[in-house]
């Protein structure tokens, strides 16, 4: 197993007719058992056509119905990405993965405020997506970076992600799966709903986990990590030398009050018993140098 | 994006909340014109910059006549003001507020932003207005009440009038303050702010209630639905080097070191400025080209960062994803020819195509420096900076 996605999985694509749609869908076909998973797209003005012969839906109730498909990614324009989040939690979707970048946090606010009590979960916006390497991938990471493996990556950024995973390699780890959750303030799983399920999974035998700057999700992760986490997790946080007040890129990453500072973060994880690094280049080292 | 003290009072008087009455300046002249008209004996004289801090740096100051509001005014007007939240340098005041004085019985704080654990809108209230409220928060913590409001909600009467209670809002005034905390919301709600702040709301000598000062940010993602906000941009406030980056789809933040870094995307962006540090360097930028860079965005950020008089090396560190490396590389050998380089480039790639993308930076004929790493490129770059 792996947590969240595998190769049985089938996802459908709202958004699959833009540019940005049409070229992830087909990089993501073209991946591992992608064939297979890459069932439906979803399209108001385009039901019955297909698109490289994934066939076309107007609702995502209707792709769910027709196709199967219980996830979906999401390449809408910001404007209208949360109202697309809307209609898949509507289909009670089990996974929505939000690739969009740029959504209005008001817009966010709403979505999330709709989701309680909702069985689907939400990844991102903003975010690179999800793979279970060799089985399936789901956004816009390049697949070939990606073995499979035992090591759980969860991150806020996209980048960032592919140079952890990358380092990895270098010592021969793979990954059981890799999720980048995205890097805006509101948002949907977190640090800490991603390592309850890499703790809960028997193909998963260690975390990286990295942060960055602002919020304070990475804390609250590592609270639990130290109560509750049964394999050994390491940390990186982005940012220790990002200035107050200023936006360093992501919608969430600033340092706001003098909260959320890298410093911060690292103490508070270090307390709890994740081995950190302050080194992006050692994350690979320090997950090997913790497997027993 | 930041505002005005100004024209944050203006969008808060169309959704009802009372400020006292004011007219921006731009000139001397127009500051003492504006004080006859508004009348009275007491007036306010407050340089407009969008940093905070004003009142301590000396630009916000009480006249009692016409002819203090026009010495006043001059020596606001053109002077640089340097708060804690300036930096060093401080800001150039071109604009002033000039208001109706106001008699205090009380100060006040209101404040909402974003809250991201609960994802809800937080409303902050307290007694202790007219200070450094985050100093509030440190030492006495009892005296900050919060109140996270439903978004489909709104914030409800009951909600209101029991904040306003509890920050000590007279019981004559408490239905002026709900009506001015219910519009506060509804102003942040509709115009997609991402933080408004009233520090201090006063409770006058009458018992009114006054938005004395306000700070309104807004969220840079749904500025496409309010050009009438985006329209009260003032590009005086910001650095010129981040309004040309913005200009070309860059996300680029000045800082004080001098290696430039140009990298795809905001955390790898942020880790390679960390390492640099890490290695005894300082990072000249923060500049992340995205995740669909291409050659003209790869020259332009060159251009951008060898603006900089202090630039000592510039370390490209690209992890290629979707992106190509030899695209990158073919950009960078673009842009450096082009803009004639003249301190030293390290480089490092990696991802999709990285041999062909060092073997097209080999055979430039260009002086850059290749890195295998992270790590050997944050050193190189360092050494590179520090000129031996």
């Amino acid at each position: 197993m792996a947590i969240l996605i595998d190769k049985n999985t089938r996802v459908m694509t709202q958004g699959i007719t833009g540019k940005t749609g049409q070229f992830h869908t087909r990089m993501c076909r073209d991946y591992a058992n992608g064939r297979n998973c890459f069932v439906a797209g979803v399209n108001p003005k385009k039901p019955g056509e297909d698109f490289e012969g994934i066939p076309i839906y107007a609702t995502v109730k209707e792709a769910k119905q027709a196709s199967g498909a219980t996830v979906s990614v999401i390449y809408v324009p910001p404007p209208f990405a949360a109202a697309a989040i809307d209609e898949a939690v509507e289909a009670e979707l089990d996974l929505v993965i939000c690739i969009t970048e740029g959504i209005p946090v008001r817009d966010m606010l709403r979505t999330r405020y709709k989701m309680q009590g909702r069985k689907t979960r939400l990844i991102g916006p903003n975010c690179p997506g999800i793979i279970t390497p060799d089985e399936i991938k789901i956004g816009i990471m390049p697949g070939h970076i990606h073995k499979k493996g035992r090591i759980g990556v969860v991150s806020r950024s996209g980048t960032l992600t592919y140079e952890a995973v990358a380092q990895l390699m270098e010592q021969g780890l793979g990954q059981s799966t890799c999720i980048g959750i995205g890097g805006d303030p509101v948002n949907g799983l977190k640090h800490l709903d991603v390592m309850q399920l890499f703790n809960a999974d028997d193909a998963t035998d260690a975390v990286v986990m990295v942060g960055e700057i602002g919020g304070s999700d990475e804390e609250d992760c590592a609270r639990w990590v130290r109560d509750n986490m049964q394999k050994p997790v390491v940390g990186f946080i982005a940012g220790v030398t990002a200035p107050a007040g200023k936006r360093m890129g992501h919608a969430g990453a600033i340092i706001s009050g003098g909260k959320g500072t890298a410093q911060e973060k690292l103490a508070v994880m270090e307390e709890c018993g994740i081995k950190v690094t302050r080194n992006p280049a050692e994350m690979g080292k320090l997950l090997k140098s913790v497997l027993r | 994006m930041k505002i005005h003290e100004y024209q944050a009072k203006e969008i808060l008087r169309e959704f009802g909340v009372a400020t006292p009455r004011g007219i921006a300046c731009f000139s001397v002249d127009q500051a003492v014109a504006a004080a006859s008209k508004l009348g009275g004996s007491v007036w306010v004289v407050k340089a407009q910059i969008h940093a905070g801090g004003r009142g301590k740096g000396g630009g916000v100051k009480v006249a009692r006549s016409l002819a203090e509001v026009r010495q006043l005014a001059a020596k606001i007007l053109g002077m640089t003001l340097v708060t804690h939240q300036t930096g060093a340098h401080g800001q150039v005041v071109r604009r002033l507020l000039l208001e109706q004085g106001a008699a205090i019985k009380k100060e006040l704080y209101i404040g909402m932003v974003v809250d991201r654990s609960s994802q809800r809108v937080c409303l902050m209230a307290s007694s202790e207005g007219g200070m450094d409220i985050e100093q509030v928060a440190a030492s006495t913590p009892e005296k900050i009440h919060k109140l996270l409001i439903d978004p489909l909600a709104g914030l409800t009467e009951q909600d209101a009038d029991d904040v306003a209670r509890k920050i000590g809002i007279a019981e004559p005034a408490v239905t002026e303050a709900r009506i001015l905390l219910q519009n506060l919301y509804r102003a942040f709600d509709s115009t997609d702010a991402s933080l408004v702040e009233i520090n201090p709301l006063i409770l006058t000598a009458d018992d009114h209630v006054l938005a004395l000062d306000a700070k309104m940010n807004f969220d840079d993602n749904a500025l496409f639905r309010h050009p009438e906000i985006s329209a009260l941009r003032d590009l005086d406030e910001e650095d010129p080097a981040e309004i040309e980056a913005s200009k070309h789809d860059l996300s680029y933040i000045s800082l004080d070191g001098n290696i430039g870094c140009l990298v795809n995307g905001a955390g790898l962006a942020m880790a390679t400025m960390d390492i640099i540090k890490l290695y005894g360097g300082s990072p000249a930028n923060f500049l992340d080209v995205g995740g669909g860079a291409t050659a003209e965005k790869v020259a332009e950020a060159f251009k951008l960062m060898l603006r900089n008089p202090k630039l000592q090396a510039i370390l490209v560190n690209i992890f290629g994803g979707i992106m190509k490396c030899d695209v990158i590389a073919e950009g960078v050998v673009a842009a450096a020819r082009e803009v004639q380089l003249s301190v030293p480039l390290v480089v490092r790639l990696e991802g999709t195509n990285v041999d062909l993308g060092k073997k097209i930076l080999a055979e430039s004929g260009l002086p850059i420096i290749s890195a295998s790493n992270m790590a050997d490129a944050a050193e190189k770059a360092v050494t590179a900076a520090k000129g031996v």
